[in-house]
């Protein structure tokens, strides 16, 4: 049971932090709070079963598609409506609350609501490790969150772009010296998110169904990781991902599978009165403003 | 010959201001007209509507209320995704109270209101010493995490939720309510935010700094307006408890959340009339459109999004300007 | 000799790796006029909100009246009688000038100007204006901030810190962007603070106009105070000629 245990609540964790860290990314470099994200994440994977079902394609390069379509939804949504409010909270969080809700329930409306909206996995096996049985998606799943977030690390340390990420990330004004484009760089952070949720949907979905509340959950997930670990971290993600990971199922094997949710209520009011900011949160109140 | 648009105020305006309001009765009732007019209609429709309509009344004023309360929120630098958490903890004090201890609807609306608005306030405080984005996250969530707990535990009814609350003492009784309930607000902290306290509100939204240079302790000031939107929202929940002699799950629905915040944004941020104004419109034309079913949330998000980036101006403002000034079009002077 | 009004104990202050403020100590007598000096990022303004703690010290401390005050939130310094201004000016700019002062008016601090009559906080704001050279007759205090030139926007700022009745004031750059003839016409309004017996620190860069009115000076330059005295002694100082206009090493030969 114990070992059972142990490698779902691995499994679990990287499920947070795969469906946290687009969402966390795009507020770190752009301080933009992208509430649509649910939706994005929703999109991508109905994109890839319309893709397979009704234009036949493979697998493989529907999955393809779907992610740089979602993404460059991503970058039209800033650069159409972010991008004229952009600075003002108000309007960025409902500008953005109001896209993600028009487009899950559009995708309600339409009846995208069955069980028959699945997506295939991507390999057919199982295997038993101690004393429980694991399927090869959800391995894939760790494999998978492993892999991108020591990508992630190296593009943000080595590459160009990654490097201009995290210099308008620690301060943007410096930035703007130095050349970067704000306004672009936003909208790369924005589409990057968006992009990050559709590999995240790809790689879950498979392990469900695809629905609308769906993307109320991931948004709901993605909210509570990011701000028990603290916005802008990608550090505080992964930590906040296996804590609530490995608490959520934890709870589930040795005291009941309906405490779970209530573990991470607590867990997010714990942390909200202790440090508001999050594990490793950088929120320094007034200091920054000065 | 090029032309420009002019705006002046019109000649009554001038000629009501100040202690002028008294010269003539003309004056006065330009002054008082747009005031009473709406409290003479909402005291007067109970009486020509029908049931069904006086029941779409009902919850013109509730989300007119919620609404309100988000604006003041909204004023005072806290942008609320969750008024649905306001609405179902007062819905649910007020459930609890009648329903495990029999206190009767005169008693529990007003504490419901009470204890919603201070339960809230005390989930809210931590948060409000960080940025904004951090309320708005916190307000979202948590609602939508309630529901999955009270659906888990089964806790105050679980998924039934609690049945068989004692009813209003009559149907005139309810609408008449929550109608003076709701113009009290409307008027009542319509003056407190025009007031010297609701301008240290503002300021702590525009520039805390300024206001933490006089000495202000802009984090318990932030609490009180916290409370006070807290306990009018808290209330709508409470009184609705008692019209439907239920509650439940539904009361932390996305659906409170939303359209007070469209209703604020479409009739006029910043000022409550036109929370109430975008209330006004709002709720009967989802009415209608009741038909349409799931796409009503589409029509809002999409509603919503247009509002706030090409009209924030808000209906009500619209309104107001057209009602004190008037536009023409001049020559360029060379 | 009685205990100084202010005190700052070895204070520093590191942004990160940068060190802003390092080992800085003085103190303050009631009733004196200090001004602090020192090229531009030598940490004048950074000393500022440390003293009045919008920002926390990385180390040492400060004491107000014996008090150490460097724990408290900046809400609760204010209202121990500490004023300060900001060098940003930054007031609400479509409110009427008086309404600006509605808010210092609010405060705890300003009780017995107001004297607690619903209504009153706007004739106090235009006297108090009135007092900073906002004319009354030209009604300039009812014209929106936003409309207002730089001068009587630097009064604004005076003119709510003196609501606050404060015993200690700090002038974050009050002479900044102002013509000659109106840092002339504040000067007056300073010398009354200082016969009304406060205490006033002066973070300047017009070291002319500062100087006629300064008893002390400190020169600070990158986060150290380099000199402390009268005006005439810091000025013979070597560090502060350095410090201000290089010395002959600098010269990049």
């Amino acid at each position: 049971m114990l070992t059972g245990t142990i490698i779902y609540a691995i499994i679990n964790s990287a499920i947070l932090a795969l469906t946290a860290i687009g969402f966390n990314l795009t507020f770190g470099i752009s301080g933009v709070a992208n509430f649509a994200y649910g939706a994005f994440y929703v999109m991508a994977a109905y994109g890839v079963w319309m893709l397979i079902h009704m234009a036949h394609l493979p697998y493989p390069l529907a999955v393809l598609i779907s992610i740089s379509l979602t993404t460059l939804a991503g970058a039209l949504m800033y650069r159409f409506v972010i991008i004229r409010i952009k600075g003002q909270t108000l309007s960025e969080v409902i500008a953005t609350f109001g896209i993600g809700l028009t487009v899950l329930e559009l995708f309600r409306y339409f009846g995208f609501v069955g069980f028959e909206y699945t997506l295939p996995v991507f390999i057919d096996k199982s295997f038993m490790i101690g004393d429980a049985y694991v399927d090869a998606q959800r391995l894939l799943i760790v494999a998978f969150a492993v892999a991108l977030i020591i990508v992630l690390w190296l593009f943000t340390h080595y590459t160009h772009l990654g490097l201009a990420f995290r210099g308008i990330a620690q301060d943007e004004r410096t930035s703007l010296t130095f050349g970067m484009d704000p306004d672009r760089i936003a909208r790369m952070a924005v589409a990057f998110g968006a992009g990050l949720a559709a590999i995240a949907a790809t790689v879950i979905i498979p392990l469900g169904s695809i629905s609308p509340e769906e993307g109320y959950d991931v948004l709901i997930k993605a909210l509570a990781v990011c701000i028990i670990g603290g916005l802008g971290s990608s550090g505080g993600v992964i930590i906040a991902s296996v804590v609530i990971g490995f608490a959520e199922r934890f709870t589930d094997s040795y005291i009941g599978s309906h405490w779970t949710m209530i573990v991470s209520l607590a867990a997010l009011l714990m942390v909200l009165v202790v440090k508001p900011s999050g594990i490793f949160g950088k929120q320094k109140e007034l200091e920054e403003r000065i | 010959m090029k032309t420009r648009k002019e705006r002046i105020d019109r000649g009554i305006k001038a000629r009501s201001q100040d202690i002028f309001a008294l010269c003539s009765w003309r004056e006065m009732l330009y002054l008082s007209g747009p005031r009473l007019l709406p409290v003479v209609i909402c005291l007067l429709l109970p009486l020509i509507l029908g049931v069904y309509w006086q029941k779409v009344l009902m919850s013109v004023a509730v989300f007119a209320i919620l609404a309100i309360s988000w604006d003041i929120l909204s004023q005072s630098g806290m942008i609320s995704l969750g008024q649905a958490l306001f609405f179902g903890t007062g819905a649910y004090c007020a459930g609890i109270m009648n329903h495990y201890w029999g206190f009767s609807p005169l008693i529990t609306l007003p504490l419901a209101a009470v204890f919603g608005g201070l339960i809230s306030t005390v989930l809210l405080l931590p948060v409000l010493r960080l940025r904004g984005v951090y309320f708005s996250m916190v307000t979202l969530i948590i609602p939508l995490m309630l529901v999955r707990v009270i659906e888990a535990t089964k806790i105050f009814g679980g998924t039934e939720g609690l049945s068989g609350m004692d009813p209003m003492p009559s149907a005139g009784f309810e609408v008449y309510l929550i109608l003076i309930v709701f113009l009290a607000v409307l008027f009542g902290f319509r003056r407190l935010m025009d007031s010297d306290y609701g301008l240290v509100l503002k300021g702590i939204s525009d520039n805390d700094r300024s206001v933490i240079n006089a000495g202000i302790n802009i984090y318990w000031f932030k609490a009180q307006a916290l409370f006070i939107a807290a306990s009018i929202a808290a209330f709508a929940g409470a009184f609705m408890t008692h019209v439907y002699m239920f509650v439940g799950m539904p009361v932390f629905a996305l659906d409170y959340s939303i359209l007070p915040i469209a209703a604020a944004v479409v009739g006029g941020p910043g000022t409550l009339a036109g929370a109430a104004v975008g209330a006004f419109i709002l709720v009967p034309l989802s009415e209608l459109l009741r038909g349409i079913g799931g796409l009503r949330i589409v029509f809002y998000g999409v509603f919503l999004v247009v509002c706030i980036v090409a009209l924030p101006e808000g209906i009500f403002h619209y309104m107001e300007r057209k009602y004190h000034q008037f536009e023409r079009w001049v020559e360029v002077e060379k | 000799m009685s205990t100084p009004l202010l005190e700052t104990i070895r204070l520093s202050k590191s942004f990160g790796g940068v060190q802003a403020l390092l080992n800085v100590s003085f103190s303050l007598r009631q009733g004196e006029l200090l001004g602090v000096i020192g090229p531009n990022g030598s940490g004048k303004t950074t000393l500022v909100n440390l003293i009045t703690r919008f920002v926390k010290p990385t180390s040492g401390k400060v004491l107000y009246r014996g008090n150490p005050i460097h724990q408290l939130p900046p809400h609760k310094i204010v209202r121990l009688g500490i004023a300060r201004t900001f060098q940003m000016v930054r007031p609400f700019y479509q409110l009427p000038a008086f309404k600006n002062m509605i808010i210092p008016l609010y405060s705890p601090r300003a009780k017995g100007l107001v004297g607690g009559r619903y209504g009153d906080r706007d004739a106090m704001a235009l006297d108090l204006l009135e007092e900073v050279g906002f004319e009354r007759d030209a009604f300039v205090a009812y014209k929106p901030a936003g409309a207002l030139p730089q001068g009587y926007l630097k009064r604004l700022e005076l003119a709510k810190a003196i609501a606050l009745q404060p015993d200690l004031v700090i002038l974050d750059e009050l002479f900044s962007g102002l013509s000659l003839a109106e840092v002339a016409s504040i000067v007056p309004i300073i010398e009354k603070m200082r016969i009304q017996g406060k205490t006033i620190i002066m973070i300047e860069h017009r070291l002319r106009e500062l100087f006629r009115i300064a008893d002390r000076v400190i020169v600070m330059n990158y986060g150290s105070k380099i000199a402390d005295g009268s005006p005439d002694s810091v000025m013979e100082d070597e560090a502060v000629k350095c410090a201000y206009l290089g010395s002959e090493t600098d010269s990049g030969d």
